[in-house]
């Protein structure tokens, strides 16, 4: 007789279903959604959190990471807003419009929603969910997101916060958009977020995302943005992970582009005991343009992971990837890429390089890339480097006067460069350069 | 007078091999040495040496940079204290765009000797005046390090720095190698513009052609490790006729 394997559940996965027990049927959303929160949970039941036994988290044991469940957390109080004020400033330069969530929750009151754009509506996700939009709904649980990841699955669930942004067709919107999270909680809480962003056709916008700690650092954050570009449509996306240093953050962006879309993401990380940012893009029309980049900045025992799932759905779509890490100390970097060129994908342009510097002696790097090729007439390919800071190059610094640490300094930024090099903005190049700067000069003390 | 950089019996490995077998070299303040030999004779190392590069094991000896012992100092160290090696392959740096790396330099050596550091804009200035005086088209400066620099382009941004930095002693190590006749004028005149009363030069090289336009007030011929003969400029001209065959023996 066959057994299933059936892992036995730890005190976290206790405490979720507890959790879901008690509030799940007040989370927001109509009788639809409901339906899509139980089925998602039910995913989540049946298998519990992620193991290294689950070929995706290979090396990344969320069961591990994550011993014990924090209650969902509460409502902002003063306090917390309070403190979300500080939060989001490397941005400041570019005067965003700010759409603040503390601990999760979507604020209004401090989120500026004046004078909107021609052609922009941002909905609170709550209201959406509960009003049944159809077409918020329909992208809850979006298979081509999911790939049945049970973090998303867990992020369906129990997701309250969030925002719904849509742009018309054919309208550039000239101000970011800041999604400022900022956790401020003075007990450690489990938060779960959920965004959406349609563009429509020849839609452009930028979207910024901020993630920071003003309370306590042992929070866990489940993030997920659904992104949804029409033909010809823009969105560039650049996320700073700038978390506690005991938090644990697993987001998740599924983006599914029509021809001559163009997505464009950037990921740093600097924060976070652990992260995951996973992606899972697909490119649904012809022509449509994918960019990928990402840094970590880790040091002791900083655990970051990047899994991308790129489909290659539709001929002639382009895809680059290039994500660089910088290791000091016990930190560890894992990075895997897959790459599926489908059937009828023909004239598939696809390249994914990562990159790691590492620093010390104890740090790790683990680099798995798949490419999975049924098209007969494809450019594919990928690459992966890990080394050591080059003592020839850091001697020629230092025989000019530079000190060694200040050499490294120049040479970790150079190394880090051609990733931030690489963002259209210019005012985002500066911020992002400011905090690979900050963190440089952190670790020389 | 005491000579600006004593060097004395100077002794160094790399690797467990032993390179310079006690090198003696005295260079008085205002002169150029040129130091002359064979290929693998040890004229590099000894730059090296001198520069503090990390792979090699200082074993025996003193170098005394007005006095004070330079063995002492790391790289950076000596780089303030007026020591300057022009490297025979200068390193590419990507990612580092040479006004980036200039201006770094160039604070981190005056705020070692506890001078005021230059603004950006200072430092543009002073860069664009050398730089105009060497031919070095100011596009250079916004490109990385050495990166896809011709030869010559290298050896122009080796002077540059030099020029820039104001060493009181410098070591050119085959600045000469990599050199068109063209190339190699512009970047000797900037050598000789840099030659002054309280500045000390170490020029080494195989060829006497380079000692035509730099021309030395002292010649060293080195061999296996340490100096085996030493004479005035016209001692290159010697060399330049006969070869090394005579020293490589001598000295074995």
């Amino acid at each position: 007789m066959n057994m299933e394997a059936r892992p036995v559940r730890t005190a976290a996965d206790e405490a979720f279903i507890k959790a879901f027990a008690e509030v799940g049927a007040d989370l927001p959303g109509s009788a639809n959604v409901k339906a899509q929160r139980a089925a998602a949970f039910g995913r989540f039941e049946a298998c519990g959190l992620p193991t290294r036994r689950v070929e995706q988290w290979k090396y990344t044991d969320l069961r591990q990471f994550l011993r014990e469940a924090r209650p969902l957390a509460a409502p902002p109080g003063a306090v917390e807003r309070q403190r979300a004020n500080d939060a989001g400033r490397a941005f400041a330069a570019i005067k965003p419009r700010r759409l603040v969530f503390v601990d999760g929750t979507f604020v209004a009151e401090q989120s500026d929603l004046t004078k909107l754009d021609d052609g922009l509506t941002i909905t609170s996700l709550a209201d959406a969910l509960a009003a049944g939009d159809a077409e918020v709904v329909k992208r809850i649980s979006d298979s081509n997101v999911s790939q049945g990841d049970i973090a998303y699955a867990l992020n369906t669930a129990f997701m309250a916060g969030g925002v719904v942004i849509a742009v018309e067709a054919g309208k550039h919107i000239a101000r970011p958009i800041h999604l400022v999270f900022a956790n401020c909680a003075e007990k450690p809480a489990s938060i779960f977020v959920r965004s959406q962003v349609s563009l429509g056709a020849g839609a452009r916008l930028t979207l910024l995302e901020s993630h920071e700690a003003f309370g306590a650092e042992e929070y866990h954050v489940n993030s997920a943005i659904n992104v949804d570009l029409g033909e010809d449509a823009e969105l560039d996306h650049v996320k700073l992970g700038s978390d506690a240093a005991a938090a644990i953050h697993v987001s998740t962006t599924g983006a599914v582009l029509a021809a001559g879309a163009r997505l464009r993401d950037f990921a740093l990380t600097s924060g976070g005991a652990m992260v995951r940012n996973q992606l899972f893009v697909t490119c649904n029309g012809t022509g449509a343009i994918v960019d990928l980049r990402g840094a970590n900045l880790l040091k002791n025992r900083q655990h970051a992971d990047t899994t991308l799932v790129l489909d290659h759905a539709s001929p002639g779509c382009q895809s680059r990837e290039l994500y660089k890490s910088v290791l000091d100390d016990t930190a560890r970097a894992v990075f895997q890429g897959k790459i599926m060129v489908r059937r009828k994908a023909q004239k598939t342009d696809a390249r994914m390089m990562s990159q790691a510097l590492l620093l010390s002696e104890t740090a790790e790097t683990d680099n798995k890339p798949e490419l999975e090729i049924f098209a007969d007439d494809v450019q594919c390919g990928h690459g992966t480097t890990c080394g050591a800071l080059d003592e020839k190059m850091k001697f020629y610094l230092m025989a000019r006067g530079i000190p060694a640490d200040e050499a490294e300094a120049l040479l970790i930024k150079a190394f880090l460069g051609e990733v931030i090099d690489g963002i259209s903005s210019e005012g985002v190049r500066v911020a992002l350069s400011a905090i690979v700067d900050a963190t440089m000069d952190a670790r020389g003390h | 007078m005491t000579p600006l950089l004593q060097i004395k019996n100077l002794q160094a490995e790399i690797a467990g091999k032993k390179i310079l077998h006690g090198v003696n070299l005295d260079i008085g303040k205002g002169e150029v040495h040129a130091i002359m030999g064979p290929n693998g004779s040890g004229k590099s190392t000894l730059s090296y040496v001198l520069a503090g590069k990390p792979d090699y094991d200082v074993t025996g000896g003193e170098v005394l940079l007005d006095g004070a012992n330079i063995l002492d100092m790391a790289a950076d160290e000596r780089a303030a204290a007026g020591l300057f090696l022009a490297f025979q392959y200068p390193l590419e740096i990507p990612g580092v765009t040479t006004m980036t790396f200039l201006r770094a330099a160039l604070n981190a050596q005056r705020k070692k000797r506890g001078e005021p550091e230059l603004s950006s804009p200072e430092i543009l200035r002073r860069v664009r005046t050398e730089a105009e005086k060497l031919g070095i088209d100011p596009e250079m400066l916004r490109r990385p390090v050495n990166v896809g620099f011709s030869g010559g382009e290298k050896k122009r941004a080796e002077t540059l720095q030099m020029s820039l930095l104001e060493p009181r002693v410098c070591v050119l190590d085959e600045t000469d190698s990599g050199l068109d006749i063209d190339a190699l004028k512009v970047v000797a005149d900037g050598v000789n513009r840099l030659r002054s009363p309280d500045r000390s030069m170490i020029v080494i090289t195989h060829y006497q052609r380079l000692l035509d336009y730099i021309v030395p007030d002292v010649v060293h011929v080195f061999s296996k490790g340490h100096i085996v003969r030493t004479g005035g400029k016209e001692l290159a001209l010697e060399l330049e006729a006969n070869g090394y065959a005579e020293y490589v023996e001598e000295a074995a």
